[in-house]
């Protein structure tokens, strides 16, 4: 049984302390619908999302109202597209129209799965489909796009990590208006997971069930409070109340996540541990970095108070849950964190931080705003750096950088919402293209051949 | 099942009274109650037993938020499952 405390405890987490499930995402195996045309499986493809996921945004707002926890967000992952139109790959974007209609049909906010697998190499099909991505997120609103460019079992394929380089910059100069919001859709991945509830990288691995509900929790501002509590402990206690109160928050969302996949009869997929933030105030890792004893995020320590942040989280969240997958740890996008956001903008986090950072956390480079007129090869590098370092580290690592079309360094974007904020970061001026054009592929690691 | 029902905001007369006649005319059984007075506020916690209700608990839970707001008090009633994930092993 539970204390009045722990009653009262759990009310404050939601009012003051912005403890709410972020997200109910459920993963619908798509195979099933490939037909013959594109156009028939299109219709397939939105029959079948419809149908399956007709309850989720019912279920979701009944079970908010049963546990009085906030349910943020509810989206699907689907198959990865480029899978299902391996014969008509110029058509994919008839798919993806499917989805995006599907998504607004459900009322959810994003629907992830436009992506493909290419860590090891390009199939044909698959290049058309890449190719099609900047034009299908400048004409959807709903729909993300995700692909795998690399994993520590195959090395980094750098045909495709030179092609997304180009993807992102022409799905930001297709939206121009928008300050480039398409490429906030859209994330290049280096050992991708197939569980993630997040979007923008979502999608429905071809290893899952049919019909599966993943859970993301999040609650970075009830870490920060607390800590708050404990202004004075040494890192060794700091480390043990993060893991409570990651257990806490984690037990919320297994709960939700049970409940949910038996209303949908789906199977319960995973846990996502992850903190994520939101642009509003006391919603921030950012600032639980801080709470630890650094000025301002970005400072000297950043990487070692998120290194252990992280991992504490993940200690908490294991125990709390019996089934723990997706990103798990921490996230560090820039416009979606307020901290983040004012670090960014006072100049004192850097992307040469930034990427020290995704060395000990769960994504990698997230949101940021760079200008304009930055290179694709230059993009294609930021890619690779990151890749690799999920490579080496068997970690997952994404890129989801806006080159924002016309804006340069002092300039703002601003997308509204969840997606929030950024100011326009400089990048390295160096010419980094003689790296990029000579393809190939970077081997994996040693430490990959483990049979 | 059960619901637990919180009720917090500053001390006034007739707050006991109001929320268990509210939560009896909907035939939720009150099974336990404990209250504190910390100066001028108030905090008090119900268990109440929903197995007769004549309403689900998202609707019953929604209209103890609407009578807070009435009698100036902050209510939830919260499954009481949410509490047993998060303060139990």
């Amino acid at each position: 049984m539970f204390s009045n405390n722990d009653v009262l405890e759990t009310i404050a987490m939601v009012q003051e302390e912005h403890l709410d499930i972020r997200t109910i995402t459920m993963g619908l195996s798509l195979f099933s619908c490939i037909r013959d045309t594109a156009e028939e499986t299109a219709r397939k493809v939105y029959d079948l999302v419809c149908t399956k996921a007709e309850n989720i945004v019912k279920t979701a707002t009944d079970l908010s109202g049963e546990y009085g926890i906030p349910i943020v967000n509810k989206r699907v992952s689907v198959t990865p597209v480029s899978l299902l139109c391996a014969a008509f790959p110029e058509k994919a974007p008839l798919i993806g129209k499917a989805l995006d209609d599907a998504a607004a049909t459900l009322g959810i906010d994003f629907l992830g799965g436009y992506s493909a697998l290419v860590h090891k190499s390009t199939a044909e099909y698959e290049r058309i489909f890449i190719r099609t991505i900047p034009e299908v997120l400048a004409t959807t609103k709903r729909l993300c796009s995700s692909v795998n460019v690399g994993s520590t079992k195959s090395g980094i394929n750098m045909e495709a990590v030179k092609m997304l380089g180009e993807v992102f910059k022409e799905a930001a100069f297709l939206t121009k208006d928008q300050d480039g919001l398409g490429a906030a859709k859209l994330v290049a991945f280096c050992n991708a997971v197939e569980d993630n509830p997040f979007m923008a990288g979502a999608f429905h691995g071809v290893g899952e069930a049919d019909v599966v509900v993943n859970v993301g929790v999040s609650g970075p501002g009830v870490v920060k409070h607390a800590l708050e509590k404990i202004p004075d402990a040494d890192l060794t206690d700091a480390a043990e109340m993060i893991k409570r109160t990651a257990f806490k928050i984690t037990r919320a969302g297994q709960l939700v996540a049970k409940e949910a996949a038996k209303r949908l009869n789906a199977q319960f997929g995973i846990v996502d541990l992850s903190l994520a933030p939101t642009p509003a105030m006391g919603d921030s890792v950012a600032q639980i970095l801080e709470e630890l004893g650094i000025e301002t995020v970005g400072g000297h320590g950043t990487t070692a108070a998120l290194a252990m942040l992280n991992d504490a989280v993940k200690k908490g969240g294991v125990m709390a849950s019996s089934r723990v997958g997706g990103l798990s740890g921490a996230f560090i996008p820039v416009s979606e964190d307020i901290g983040m956001i004012r670090a960014a903008e006072a100049g004192k986090i850097t992307l040469d931080k930034l990427e020290a950072m995704t060395c000990v956390c769960s994504v990698g480079l997230d949101m940021i705003a760079i200008p304009g007129d930055t290179p694709a090869t230059t993009i294609a590098a930021m890619i690779a750096d990151e890749a690799a370092i999920g490579m080496i580290n068997n970690k997952t690592t994404a890129v989801r950088i806006i080159p924002a079309p016309g804006k340069k360094v002092g300039d703002q974007v601003n997308f509204g919402g969840l997606l929030g904020r950024a100011p326009i970061m400089p990048v390295h001026a160096c010419d980094s293209s003689r790296l990029i054009i000579r393809g190939g592929n970077i081997p994996a690691p040693i430490h990959s051949f483990k049979n | 099942m059960k619901a637990v029902v919180t009720v917090t905001g500053k001390d006034k007369k007739g707050i006991i009274a109001t929320v268990s006649t509210f939560l009896a005319e909907r035939g939720a059984n009150i099974e336990d109650i404990s209250q504190t007075v910390l100066g001028e506020y108030f905090a008090m916690i119900m268990i109440a037993d929903l197995s007769e209700a004549k309403q689900g608990i998202a609707d019953l839970a929604n209209d103890c938020k609407e009578l807070g707001k009435k009698i100036g008090m902050t209510i939830y009633l919260q499954h009481e499952d949410i509490f047993n994930a998060m303060h139990n092993i």
